[in-house]
């Protein structure tokens, strides 16, 4: 039996990295620093919200991360096509 | 037609994936799922049916699936390994030799060119950073240039990305 | 004593996980450019997410076949295979993405730092009509 106190740990872990890659958001000296940072979030809280669905005995949250991956993932596509700066 | 049905086919099956566990009318569905499902699937198979089934059905054979299985347990699964080893080297080391080099792969289809791309950036310390659409060449982002592979231009895809070209083509190809 | 094994190799792979979803983070942080950064930052979230979500598949699956203690069967099935489907969207997204980010960095004239070659260097960016984008892997 695995205690809830060990995916206390493993989701305290991840939000240090999530933090680490807010700094670099914050820093980054252009714009596709920032959303290198951005982008390594989004994955880090997808599998944040499975983690967090398990230990809370909520399935629901692994559906939202499901849409969030997706969705995260055509935001990403826009921005970099904006950086490029084509037309749409 | 046959696009339609096919995309049907398949968007019904991933939706009773995802809906398993909803009832005890028909085994482990509900009968409300089941018909929310084929009626989603007609309307979703109406629209992208175009766009999902291509003229050419190359892609319909079995054997290239299971090759491509294969090939995701086996030597990708292996370079993924190889690749976050690496990283995590140079991120505690902070060496790194970066460069942006050319290879041409010699694939001709999208799906394989597509592949191949995705493959790259998920494997050793490299990183495809833009296409060539009419000689379908690769740029490639290398965190760890190696001297003798310079010595030949377009770069020799043995130093980037190993055997996966060969893989690629007997896949889609 | 199976359950034993069990947990011993859930733990192991959420800690591989975790090391390297933390290795993501200093990455960023440690990495001089755009592109070293998305080497941190694909490689490692995708590694790491494979083991963290494979962790709580495996979760599923015994709670699947085994009627774990806390978890009925539908509870096991619907958690194995939901986490499954966000591991493939993870899988499928994030080379894609990445490779999308270094062409817009590129194309909007970020250089590489420190870089000995650079083929792509001065190549007009032209504009291209097909996109070639959609992973249909």
């Amino acid at each position: 039996m695995i205690e809830s106190t060990t995916f206390l740990v493993v989701l305290s872990a991840l939000f240090l990295s999530v933090a680490m890659a807010i700094i670099r958001v914050i820093k980054g000296p252009t714009a596709p620093d920032r959303i290198v940072g951005l982008d390594t979030i989004n994955t880090i809280v997808i599998v944040g919200m499975v983690i967090f669905g398990y230990s809370t005995n909520s399935v629901i949250y692994i559906d939202v991360a499901i849409v969030y991956a997706l969705l995260s993932f055509i935001s990403t596509l826009f921005i970099a096509k904006y950086l490029e700066g084509g037309e749409f | 037609m046959i696009a339609f049905i096919v995309t049907t086919i398949l968007c019904f099956i991933t939706y009773l994936l995802f809906t398993t566990g909803s009832g005890t009318d028909l085994g482990i569905w509900s009968y409300e799922e089941i018909i929310f499902g084929i009626v989603l699937s007609a309307i979703v198979g109406l629209i992208a049916g175009k766009i999902f089934v291509k003229k050419d059905f190359r892609m319909a054979n079995p054997v290239r699936w299971l090759t491509f299985i294969a090939y995701v347990i086996g030597p990708f699964f292996a370079g993924v390994v190889k690749a976050n080893i690496d990283v995590a080297y140079r991120v505690i080391t902070g060496k790194i030799n970066p460069g942006i080099v050319k290879i041409s792969p010699g694939l001709k289809t999208d799906l394989g060119i597509t592949m191949l791309a995705n493959s790259i950036t998920l494997t050793p310390g490299t990183l495809s950073v833009d296409i060539d659409e009419d000689k379908n060449d690769l740029y490639i982002h290398w965190i760890n240039v190696k001297k003798e592979a310079l010595q030949k231009k377009p770069v020799d895809c043995k130093y980037v990305c190993g055997n996966f070209p060969k893989w690629i083509r007997r896949i889609a190809e | 004593m199976l359950s034993g094994i069990f947990d011993i190799i859930i733990l192991v792979s959420l800690s591989i996980g975790v090391f390297f979803n933390f290795l993501a983070g200093v990455g960023l942080l440690r990495f001089p450019d755009v592109y070293t950064r998305l080497h941190a930052g694909t490689k490692c979230t995708t590694f790491g997410s494979i083991f963290l979500c494979g962790s709580i598949i495996l979760i599923g699956l015994r709670a699947w076949f085994f009627s774990y203690e806390g978890l009925t069967q539908t509870d096991g099935s619907t958690l194995a295979i939901h986490t499954a489907g966000a591991l493939f969207a993870i899988l499928l997204t994030n080379p894609t993405g990445a490779h999308a980010l270094a062409r817009a960095a590129h194309r909007s004239g970020v250089k590489p730092v420190g870089a000995v070659i650079d083929d792509l260097e001065g190549k007009p960016a032209k504009k291209t009509t097909s996109k070639k984008k959609e992973a249909e892997k």
